[in-house]
């Protein structure tokens, strides 16, 4: 059992900091700032850490302590102690989360400063779904531990100063108050370090205000709205009267319909766009306003996003779009009187092309293995195309404008008998059960990627839907449908899918 | 070159009589070496004390002016090996390396060494890696004391007390001719502080004039019937002169009140511990002042009878606090006390944990049900009686992802264990050890390559049960480290002797890696006491081997893949070796971004790589991030409510190693992957034509954009406190 340690021993005249960092992070060069700092002040201080994991991502802790200096050399502990840390740095929000896990953040004395930005584990970012850990329930668990709370983003406040978090945190530290010194007394601490002291001031200085003030010191101007469809004056027209059709629509699902709108109008044009409207309009006369239009609502997302599917001629549009070239060089950085190279990957395969070909020709040579093989034998290898030079540029911006000739393609046919089927699988079910209808239409979610994974998405998908039969008629069919689809985004291969089919096929 | 330079620091160790020397445990050990007349250096590199190797290696120049020998040892075996100068010559010697793996492999010699005896100070300092952040299985060093009879040094964890252990070690040394090992916990080796310094002493016997006048005895030869005889000086001599060096000079130390009842026997090395609990407790103060008595063991091994004996007498309860497993000391001191017939109650391993590190908590509680025990009265009233409820902290083990090491940024080994995932999925899974070394880490997810590791160079020494063939062929991984350690002779060697038909990618990164970026006898380094640049495929044709590739880049997955893939199905009978070089991307940033940033600066033409991602184009299902991991390569949630699932994002501390496109083509992922670079001071010519290029892509742009409706840009990103990428600083920028 853990003891309470009693408050007002001689221990309470140590300091104890810890650091709790992913390797990488600078969080040595914080750790000889503050006990630069403490000497500077006329404290005895001793920092320990452990090397090795620290550069290589995995979590790590360095720890510090400090006492006015007497002549007589302090007993100071080598590593932190569960209940007994004053300040705790922790430099990623999941890092917060492990500190209170490990006991180091106590609300009789812990002041804890954290960064609120995320920098995924592996686990979290491998799973073909959503794998990412809850920040919330961190920082309701940081609220409880800590005594005193300083949570931001600090690594944006120190990125936007062109500095690096160690900074900012030891901004945030000062700011706190945490430690008996002077601002200026941490700012003498940076500059004898004398590495990017300049841009490191100023991430300090915003780390500071941070903690001084609240996080809403430097608070920013709200983020513009969403993307708006733009274009010449005469298709706006058309465009208008779209839009006029979308207010037609139960006023739950208008928000959705009309960025679902954009998107297939962005990838087509205003006809197609009225066909998918059409396609909401069908799936809301088999709804009704007393499920408040759920189904409606959900079909308006995913029918965009399968009539929006993802063909050559669309990532060729894409790549050679005006505002993808300025984006990018805003993201790299770059000046004015700097150059940008651009290189794009393809790795076309005989499907790509045979999609691409008419509808009859293109279901002609996909039935042939003799015929895929040639293509592979032709287009079938990695391309690396210069968008910035103007034959690449050229090859794609012609495929990219091949709109007018999609909808006879292939893989248009494809993609409409597939919709089709899906929409009718969802509407048929309306009937019976509207929630398992829902989650019909949600499991459009599955199908992403391209060539093999989009291969594997596709036979998830008619695992998953196929699975409607089994559940049919029972109360809790929807929830079983729902858990099904999570089950196929846990995992690349499907394992996590097969077992929980299986569990549904033990009791039907 | 090492992952970290100790440059600056080594002109600390010049200091003299009275100065005050500050800074890590590490240089504080290598000062006092220089102080105590050390005449030879040596070592193998390892947490925790790599640093240590490479502080020696960076003080070089001024061992080298006090007549100090340095050699960079082959293997912990190595090293030890070489204290031999100390048994017939008068010279003191010290090496490291790290405990108990390094002791382990260092253990034949250490043996003999032992055997034979010394006449010269023999020191080993030992960095123990044990507890958290240790990469290794939890074992003591203190074994092998027991067991080869040398006497071993557990100082209390400051600098004044660790470099009087080195001083102490010597002397104890030649007092009792056995070689004496100085453990230093990794903490220990990181713990910075001040002690006073003196004068550097060069060694009064150099090595150079010491092979000028060989000596020889053949006594001192582990051959019979001197065995025996040494076997017996052990016991009789060596022994007993230790135990009155330890006690005349009072290496260990007793501390706290007389006459109390109860008394704790404790390692040196746990002292801070002990003392911050006892702290707590409201039993010592901030300087170490103490109501309860202490014994402290700052030589673990042997154990001093008398010593002990005076320190129980009068007592009734006795605490051991002594680390890890198993309780030797405790065991030792317990047949002390049976033998005697004593009555006292002897506590260790009941109170405190048999396994596992004595972290701050563990030593709280520990202390606690001893003194709850030995003397209830001296613990606070709230201890004996909590009244107060601590509230209630939601629990977050399974909201907080685990976070073990990997591949960093860039990595060059990561796109190797891409292209051998790409074959597992066309010729399905195979038999696979591992080494010691970064590309452990690809037995880890996303990866999960690699299967049971045992030893330095062992990797495909650990297949041999299967080389004997069969259906699919095993594989070994082994690093180039590992293979100038021990695995020509114990791996390679012997696959070529036992006609093995199986496989074995060796990953050059051009560098002892792992432990720190050390150079080796293959890197490609110029370096001006060292001979490097010794391919690894002139030692595989010198062994026999006759089935050699070699990738000299191994970001070219394809290659890797197809190379593989190639000798997993070649007719070919005997081992097949695949040497994958390229160079570890922290040393290589740590090299060239000085460079190009100067290169910037001057006007001259740089062109900077990144990889990035369409947002629009990528659709979220993470396949890039299965054959990568990268720490660069993360995922961001849109601000777009048609998507569900985060996509693929590339922040800023990309170093552009090219492994994101290769493993998209390779694998024909998707085509939302591109590579920029930016073209820093681009030339006149350059600069007139890529206007002219851009002017006509412009043209054609806006003249589909003149006729069509399209969306405003591209989705932006969500709040930052979502899942943003995190932009971890630029690999080397921050040392």
């Amino acid at each position: 059992m853990a003891v309470k340690p009693k408050a007002d021993t001689a221990v309470g005249e140590i300091l104890k900091l810890a650091i709790m960092a992913v390797g990488g992070q600078g969080g040595g060069v914080l750790t000889s700032w503050i006990e630069t700092l403490a000497r500077s002040q006329g404290y005895d201080a001793q920092a320990t850490s452990v090397a090795g994991v620290s550069q290589r991502t995995g979590a790590t802790i360095y720890y510090l302590e400090m006492t006015p200096s007497t002549g007589q050399q302090p007993v100071f502990a080598l590593a932190p102690s569960g209940g007994d840390v004053d300040v705790l740095i922790a430099a990623e929000m999941m890092e917060v989360g492990r500190s209170i896990m490990r006991g180091f953040v106590t609300p009789d004395k812990t002041t804890l400063i954290g960064s609120t930005h995320r920098q995924l584990a592996v686990s979290e970012k491998s799973i073909p779904g959503d794998g990412i850990a809850d920040a919330d329930e961190v920082r309701a668990a940081a609220e409880v531990a800590a005594q005193r709370l300083i949570l931001a983003d600090m690594d944006r406040l120190a990125v936007e100063q062109g500095s690096v978090i160690s900074a900012s945190l030891f901004g945030a530290l000062a700011g706190s108050g945490a430690l008996p010194f002077t601002r200026a007394a941490f700012e003498d601490a940076i500059r004898a370090g004398g590495k990017g002291v300049e841009a490191s001031l100023r991430a300090f200085d915003a780390g500071f205000k941070t903690a001084d003030q609240g996080p809403n010191a430097l608070a920013r101007a709200p983020v513009a709205d969403g993307p708006k469809i733009i274009g010449p004056k005469a298709k706006m027209r058309d465009w208008a009267a779209l839009l006029e059709q979308v207010k037609a629509l139960p006023e739950p699902v208008q928000m959705m319909a009309e960025t679902g709108l954009r998107k297939v109008v962005d990838f087509q044009d205003v006809a197609y766009g009225a066909g998918y409207l059409a396609a909401v309009s069908r799936v809301q006369s088999a709804d009704s306003a007393s499920q408040d239009w759920l189904l409606t609502n959900e079909a308006a997302k995913y029918i965009a996003n399968a009539m929006a599917y993802d063909d050559v001629i669309k990532v060729a549009d894409l790549k050679t779009r005006a505002s993808r070239h300025a984006r990018i060089r805003q993201e790299m950085g770059a000046g004015d009187d700097q150059l940008i190279q651009l290189t794009e990957f393809f790795h076309p395969r005989a499907e790509e092309i045979a999609g691409l070909m008419p509808a009859k020709m293109g279901a002609k040579w996909e039935a042939s293995e003799r015929r895929m093989a040639r293509l592979d034998r032709w287009f079938g290898k990695g391309r690396r195309l210069r968008t910035d030079s103007l034959r690449a540029f050229l090859m794609l911006h012609v495929l990219g404008g091949l709109k007018g000739y999609r909808l006879r393609t292939r893989r248009h046919s494809v993609e409409v008998a597939h919709c089709e089927k899906w929409m009718q699988a969802c509407l048929e079910m309306a009937a019976q059960d509207y929630a398992l209808a829902v989650e019909l239409v949600r499991n459009r979610r599955l199908i992403k990627g391209y060539s093999d994974t989009h291969a594997r998405g596709l036979s998830k998908f008619d695992r998953v839907m196929a699975a409607a039969h089994l559940l049919e008629g029972r109360e809790d069919a929807a929830q079983w449908m729902a858990r099904l689809r999570e089950a196929a985004l846990q995992d690349p291969a499907g394992k996590a899918l097969e077992g929980a089919i299986a569990t549904v096929e033990s009791f039907v | 070159m090492a992952e970290r330079s100790f440059k600056a620091e080594v002109e600390h160790l010049r200091k003299g009589d009275g100065d005050v020397f500050t800074g890590e445990g590490i240089l504080a050990i290598t000062k006092a070496l220089l102080e105590n007349g050390v005449g030879y250096v040596g070592g193998y590199q390892g947490a925790p004390i790599s640093h240590l190797m490479d502080v020696l290696s960076d003080a070089e120049e001024l061992m080298g002016e006090l007549g100090v020998r340095f050699e960079a040892n082959a293997s912990e075996a190595a090293a030890a090996a070489m204290l031999a100068a100390s048994v017939h010559y008068p010279i003191r010697g010290a090496v490291t390396f790290k405990g108990p793996v390094g002791v382990n492999v260092a253990s034949d010699a250490l043996a003999n060494l032992c055997s034979s005896g010394v006449t010269g100070g023999a020191l080993i300092i030992v960095g123990e890696d044990y507890g958290e952040g240790s990469s290794i299985m939890q074992e003591r060093s203190h074994g092998f004391a027991m067991k080869s009879q040398f006497w071993m040094l557990d100082p209390r964890p400051n600098l004044p007390s660790i470099t009087k252990a080195v001083k102490d070690g010597f002397e104890l040394s030649e007092a009792s001719n056995t070689p004496v090992m100085l453990m230093v916990r990794i903490r220990s080796c990181h713990v910075t502080g001040s002690f006073e310094t003196s004068d550097n002493v060069p060694p009064p016997l150099t090595m150079k004039q010491a092979i000028a006048a060989p000596q020889s005895d053949f006594q001192r030869v582990v051959l019979p019937p001197w065995s025996y005889v040494h076997e017996q000086q052990k016991v009789k001599e060596r022994w007993p002169a230790a135990e009155k060096f330890i006690v005349e000079n009072n290496l260990n130390e007793v501390m706290g009140p007389q006459g109390a009842k109860m008394g704790i026997v404790l390692q040196g090395g746990m002292y801070n511990g002990v003392i911050r609990a006892l702290q707590r407790l409201g039993l010592a103060d901030v300087f170490g002042k103490t109501d309860v008595p202490l014994y402290v063991l700052n030589v673990t091994y042997p154990l001093v009878r008398e010593e002990f004996d005076a320190f129980c007498d009068g007592k009734d309860h006795i605490l051991v606090v002594e680390e890890g497993q198993p309780e030797h000391i405790e065991q030792h001191l317990g047949s002390f006390l049976y033998k005697a017939g004593a009555k006292l109650k002897l506590y260790g391993k009941d109170v405190l944990p048999m396994a596992g590190e004595y972290t701050g908590q563990v030593m709280l509680d520990g202390m606690t049900a001893f003194l709850k025990k030995a003397a209830p009265d001296m613990l606070p009233g709230q201890v004996r009686a909590p009244n107060r409820d601590t509230p209630a902290i939601p629990d977050l083990s399974k909201v907080v992802p685990i976070r073990p090491p990997g591949f960093c940024t860039g990595c060059p080994e990561r796109p190797i264990f891409a292209g051998m995932k790409l074959v597992e999925e066309e010729l399905g899974k195979h038999q696979i050890t591992g080494d010691i070394g970064c590309h452990l880490f690809g037995s880890l997810p996303p990866f999960e390559i690699g299967g049971a590791t045992m030893g330095y160079g062992l990797g495909p020494a650990a297949n041999g049960a299967f080389d004997g063939g069969g259906e699919r062929r095993a594989i070994s991984m082994l690093g180039d480290g590992g293979f100038w350690h021990n695995g020509l002779s114990s791996s390679i060697g012997n696959m070529v002797y036992n006609k093995s038909d199986n496989v074995v990618v060796i990953v050059d990164n051009y560098y002892s890696a792992a432990t720190g970026g050390q150079d080796l006898l293959s890197s490609r380094a110029q370096s001006d006491t060292k001979n490097t640049g010794n391919p690894i495929q002139d030692a595989l044709k010198g062994v026999g081997v006759k089935w050699i590739r070699t990738i000299d880049h191994t970001y070219d997955v394809a290659k890797v893949r197809d190379t593989v893939r190639e000798a997993l199905t070649t007719d070919f009978k005997g081992p097949k070796v695949i040497v994958a070089s390229s160079e570890c991307m922290l040393n290589k940033q740590r090299r060239e971004k000085p460079l190009r940033a100067k290169a910037i600066k001057e006007g001259r033409r740089v062109d900077v790589p990144r990889f990035g991602v369409d947002a629009d184009i990528c659709t979220g299902d993470h396949a890039c991030i299965r054959l990568s991991g990268c720490p660069s390569l993360s995922l961001k949630r849109l601000d777009d409510p048609l998507r569900d699932d985060p996509i693929a994002h590339i922040d800023q501390t990309c170093v552009g190693c090219g492994n994101c496109g290769e493993v998209a083509d390779a694998a024909v992922l998707c085509p939302s992957f591109y590579r920029a670079d930016v073209v820093h001071n681009p030339g006149g010519l350059e600069r007139w034509w890529a206007g002219k290029r851009a002017g006509i892509i412009g043209w054609l742009q806006k003249r589909r954009d003149d006729n069509r409706l399209r969306l405003s840009d591209a989705i932006t990103v969500a709040a930052p406190e979502g899942a943003r990428a995190a932009p971890l600083p630029p690999m080397g920028a921050l040392k």
